[in-house]
């Protein structure tokens, strides 16, 4: 997984099935310091995060799809986590 | 998933099994500020809506190869969604 920052959503009506009913969040991925490197993902969330939020994204087909209980589909990033707290040594 | 633009169409009737009736549409790839980056690829589109200059998002690798019916047809690029509304918050 990756840490990363919840700084918007994707709002479709017109999408692959599988992210139907899913909340698309746009996720920055976050460097040592906490700040955006400028990569993003957009992520299927699992856990409700809300704006601002650090979270974990996970960004791997298999466990992807094994959250939504299904095994095929285009899924690959999802929010697994909301962060309390992260520090790096 | 990333944001993307769609740029363009290919048309090719002698195509890999599997790819019969699959739009093919050049994609170009967005950064987070919607601005263009890295090179075009060219993407199935697997909701078959997508128009020209229409944003996007796509996926890449084994999943774009999952988008599709039936699955695992020869694609790296995908198409999943169309974009009504990318918003930014807080």
């Amino acid at each position: 997984m990756k840490v990363a920052r919840v700084s918007g959503t994707v709002v479709s009506t017109i999408n692959h099935p599988l992210f139907d009913g899913h909340q698309l969040l746009i996720c920055d991925y976050l460097d040592d310091s906490g700040d955006a490197t400028g990569d993003y993902a957009i992520a299927v969330d699992l856990v409700g995060a809300g704006a601002g939020e650090d979270v974990l994204v996970l960004d791997e087909g298999t466990s992807a799809r094994q959250t939504l209980d299904v095994d095929t589909g285009p899924i690959r990033a999802v929010v697994v986590a909301i962060i309390d707290y992260w520090e790096r040594d | 998933m990333k944001l993307g633009k769609v740029i363009g169409t290919v048309i090719a009737t002698i195509k890999a099994d599997g790819l019969e009736g699959v739009p093919m549409l050049i994609v170009q790839p967005l950064d987070r500020a919607q601005k263009p980056t890295g090179r075009p690829v060219v993407a199935a589109d697997a909701v078959r809506m997508a128009g020209p200059g229409e944003l996007v998002y796509f996926v890449a690798s084994r999943e774009a190869a999952e988008a599709l019916d039936p699955r695992f047809v020869p694609v790296d690029h995908a198409i999943v969604g169309i974009v009504d509304a990318a918003e930014d918050l807080a």
